[in-house]
């Protein structure tokens, strides 16, 4: 029973892992529907960047925000140079120019900071807590994981619902044009929508870093499970990626923890097939919308 | 004033509008009128700065407008009411509306621009927080030209509003059209397939043809004269 | 679409079948040729070409002309390549048995795949494919007993007739399977089910609309590329002589979506350019940063850069690669030509397919 708890508890802090990478994914998708390959990548970059920034003798949380403001200049830099000249062309480029993002980005972290392994420090303890007499696989860095994304989570909302930033956003992201005619200025917003997609990204890099092997490739499992993860919960919902981040940490978690971690991407696989085939839109996904 | 000189715009190797010259008027509703594909939506078009031209030029005011960008001369006091009308779906009533006032109009003055345009088109009261995607044809031509109306354009484009009302629905709309249009200084270009009712509130009419322009006099010798009510507008 | 090679073909009389075979009797004479003149390390090479021609011919059918994604087809070479290998090291079984084998497998998982992605646009089926890609290789170092672990399996090239040294032969057995695919591929898109790749790949509500089953054409244009695929897995097992997980990363999934667009997507002639940079480009980079100073752990992902760049610049400045830059050069020399009075062969209303 107790396996079955830690388990679980795995689940929900690899979950909100994903769901902070899925975050950027759905922020993405919402301004400028483009599903951004490269995020986990772009989060990677940042997260080497960190590591030089600590070993440059920086501390940690001074380090921690400097991380997320150059994932806020990496997002809109990426958006300017790499996806606004593919505006209005076929919806299959940008998504190749993503890969091709991908894999410049991985041989660059390598080329530049070649094969060494090396370690990247959490935030906080990463020993369990202790709950009653036991030990939990609950650590304090996963409790830092739970609020970090949260917080990031209700920030989101509270921009996209409340503000008329928000308003302008979302108005940008669904109607490009009319808003447009409205006095919206678009091209800065998408921009915006890709900068805030950077901080995310960022973020799901230095909470991965310290339970990974922190290689180029660090993210790339992050970012396949953070794309099942926005596809559960609906492409462009970040209550969604929430939920369907969860889902998809704790199935992970389950296959890992009883059938073992190399099925895990397998387990995935399946779920990613299953999502699609049942509900392609996603579980918070609004209705479809008509043009008139 | 809207002043259009010699304006051509072509679209790939089709000629859309072929040297248009206009004049339209503050304070009354100039008509643009003609067939299917005679250029009139192109003209909208490129007036608030979707299309660019291959020569003219268009000034508003004495403020040449070609080369500024869609936002800017939105900015500029033009709203652009487009075919298909624009409703933005997936955003409620109130937040259409109110997107349109975010860059004019400060924080306390919104809620009174809201109230004005709500008293002239109270069908939308109890609509406010509903989606605009589950509004009727009718509703979203006035949610749309509210939104218009609610930043107080200098110049105003309409493009086809008639189009799918019922005639008592339209009937409505050109009346309140008219009655903000008299007595302001607002510019009104109005695009329509349905010239009657266009003629029955404009003052002037000016008519295209497989992009250019064919009549332009007063709206009253337009509706009279017969030969050319059944050529290009069909009636 | 008339190009220098349609109109060679052309020379050969008939039914679009002897003229590809024609022209493929033709290459494979003139490889023949090469490949003796040639020492066994550069026979290596071509044979490595050949190879990726069988994969990117695949691939270019399904995405150029069937319209579906795919960043998950080094999955399937390692399909091909582990079956290869597990049937050699079990089994006594007959080469070409093995071969078709390889083949039959990728293709099965292809209809695996092929059946979800049936319901996919582009962005979900290229993050399904990718997921796919990373999925695959783990489950090989899972069952580590079996499939070989780190070390992988082993693979044996059947022994060489007479006296014809290993290399040149297996360059012939790679080069005669490229050979064969193009063939199959060329007059497949040029029979109804390459119509009927292309109309689904356009619209596929007109193309139901016509009475082509889309579900079915699309797993099929997978299953066949699926298969190519695995063809080709099963081939580079043998160039390397050893076929484990590490021969298979995401990286080759992508190498290979970046050759096909660089080569030119849609196109089979192109495939040659495109494997062509994917054998030399990891030389050509290495002497580059060598020539730049940079250390030799560099070198390596250098060559994976410059992949990536070669996508996003594709993408942005030529995105129909290098046959399509061929075919507007020889299009602009045509209308030249045509224009300084020449009798001009009348542009056929009937598509030729894709050379």
């Amino acid at each position: 029973m107790s396996l079955f708890i830690n388990i679980t508890l795995n689940g929900v802090s690899d979950g909100m892992i994903f769901a902070a990478l899925a975050l950027s994914l759905v922020l993405i998708f919402r301004a400028t529907r483009i599903v951004n390959f490269a995020q986990g990548a772009m989060g990677m970059m940042t997260t080497f960047i960190a590591s030089t920034l600590l070993n440059r003798g920086l501390s940690y949380w001074w380090m921690f925000v400097s991380v997320l403001v150059i994932g806020f200049v990496f997002g809109a830099l990426v958006e300017r140079v790499l996806i606004r000249p593919l505006q209005g062309r076929s919806e299959l480029n940008p998504v190749i120019v993503s890969i091709g993002l991908l894999v410049v980005l991985e041989g660059l972290a390598g080329a530049i900071y070649g094969n060494a392994s090396r370690g990247f420090p959490a935030a906080y303890s990463q020993s369990g807590l202790t709950v009653g007499h036991t030990k939990i696989a609950f650590s304090h860095f996963d409790v830092f994981i739970l609020v970090a994304v949260l917080v990031v989570m209700g920030a989101l909302l509270v921009l996209f619902r409340l503000t008329s930033l928000g308003l302008r956003m979302r108005a940008s992201a669904f109607a490009g044009e009319v808003s447009r005619l409205l006095g919206v200025r678009v091209g800065l917003l998408l921009t915006l929508g890709w900068a805030l997609a950077g901080v995310t990204g960022a973020l799901s890099g230095l909470l991965v870093a310290p339970t990974s092997s922190f290689s180029p490739y660090f993210m790339d499992l992050v970012l396949v499970y953070a794309f099942t993860a926005a596809v559960i919960g609906g492409l462009e919902s970040p209550v969604g990626a929430l939920i369907g981040g969860l889902i998809t940490g704790l199935a992970i978690s389950y296959v890992g923890g009883y059938l073992g971690s190399g099925l895990q991407p397998v387990g995935a696989l399946v779920l990613l097939i299953v999502a699609l085939m049942i509900r392609p839109e996603g579980i918070f996904s609004r209705p479809p919308s008509r043009v008139v | 004033m809207l002043e259009i000189s010699d304006l051509s715009v072509s679209y790939g190797a089709v000629r859309a509008l072929s040297s248009v010259t206009l004049t339209a008027e503050p304070g009354a509703i100039t008509a643009i009128l003609g067939a299917n594909g005679a250029g009139k939506t192109t003209l909208l078009r490129t007036v608030s700065g979707l299309v660019k031209p291959r020569s003219g030029s268009v000034r508003f005011d004495g403020e040449e407008m070609l080369g500024t960008a869609v936002e800017r001369i939105a900015r500029r006091g033009v709203a652009h009411v487009p075919e298909g009308r624009g409703v933005i779906e997936e955003l409620t009533v109130e937040e259409n509306l109110r997107l349109a006032t975010l860059w004019c109009i400060g924080r306390r003055a919104r809620g009174a621009a809201m109230a004005e345009i709500l008293e002239l088109f109270p069908a939308l009261v109890p609509l406010r927080q509903r989606h605009a995607s589950t509004l009727s044809g009718g509703e979203r031509q006035m949610l749309v030209i509210g939104r218009a109306l609610i930043s107080k354009p200098r110049l105003l484009l309409l493009d086809e509003p008639s189009l799918g009302l019922a005639p008592m629905v339209t009937a409505t709309l050109m009346a309140i059209l008219r009655r903000q249009t008299e007595g302001s200084d607002m510019t009104v270009l109005l695009v329509e397939q349905n010239a009657r009712s266009a003629l029955s509130v404009s003052e002037h009419a000016v008519v295209l043809n497989l992009g250019a322009v064919v009549l332009s006099d007063s709206a009253a010798a337009v509706a009279a004269n017969d030969e050319l009510r059944h050529m290009y507008l069909g009636f | 679409m008339d190009t220098p090679l349609t109109r060679l073909g052309r020379t050969v009389p008939g039914h679009p079948l002897a003229r590809h075979l024609g022209l493929a009797l033709g290459a494979g004479a003139a490889l023949y040729f090469l490949t003796s003149a040639l020492s066994p390390y550069n026979d290596f090479e071509v044979g490595e070409i050949a190879l990726y021609v069988v994969a990117l011919s695949g691939l270019s059918l399904l995405t150029g002309v069937n319209g579906q994604i795919s960043l998950g087809h080094g999955a399937f070479m390692a399909v091909g390549a582990y079956t290869v290998a597990l049937l050699m090291n079990h089994t006594g079984a007959n080469f070409v048995l093995e071969l078709l084998a390889a083949v039959g497998t990728s293709a099965a998982l292809g209809v695996v795949i092929g059946i979800p992605a049936t319901r996919l646009k582009g962005p979900y089926l290229a993050g399904l494919t990718l997921l796919l890609a990373l999925a695959l290789p783990p489950i090989a170092d899972k069952w580590s007993n079996t499939f070989g672990g780190d070390q992988g399996l082993t693979t044996t090239v059947p022994t060489a007739p007479g006296s014809l040294n290993p290399e040149e032969w297996l360059c012939w057995i790679q080069v005669l399977g490229a050979l064969v695919t193009v063939v199959l591929l060329a007059n497949l898109l040029q029979s109804r089910f390459g119509r009927s790749f292309r109309a689904v790949r356009d619209n596929e509500v007109a193309a139901a609309l016509a009475g082509v089953h889309v579900a079915r054409t699309k797993v099929l244009a997978f299953s066949i590329s699926a298969g190519c695929a695995g063809l080709a897995g099963a081939f580079l097992g043998l160039s390397t002589g050893v076929v484990s997980t590490g021969e298979f990363p995401l990286t080759l999934s992508i190498q290979l979506l970046a050759a096909m667009v660089v080569g030119g997507t849609g196109t089979l002639v192109g495939m040659v350019w495109g494997a062509v940079l994917l054998v030399y480009l990891p030389q050509w980079s290495t002497s580059l940063s060598n020539q730049f100073g940079l250390g030799t752990g560099v070198n390596a992902y250098l060559a994976t850069i410059i992949f990536g760049a070669f996508l996003i610049g594709a993408m942005l400045i030529a995105p129909s690669g290098i046959q399509g830059g061929l075919r507007w050069v020889w299009q602009r020399a045509r209308g030249a030509m045509s224009a300084a009075g020449a009798a001009t062969n009348v542009q056929h209303g009937v598509s030729q397919g894709s050379t």
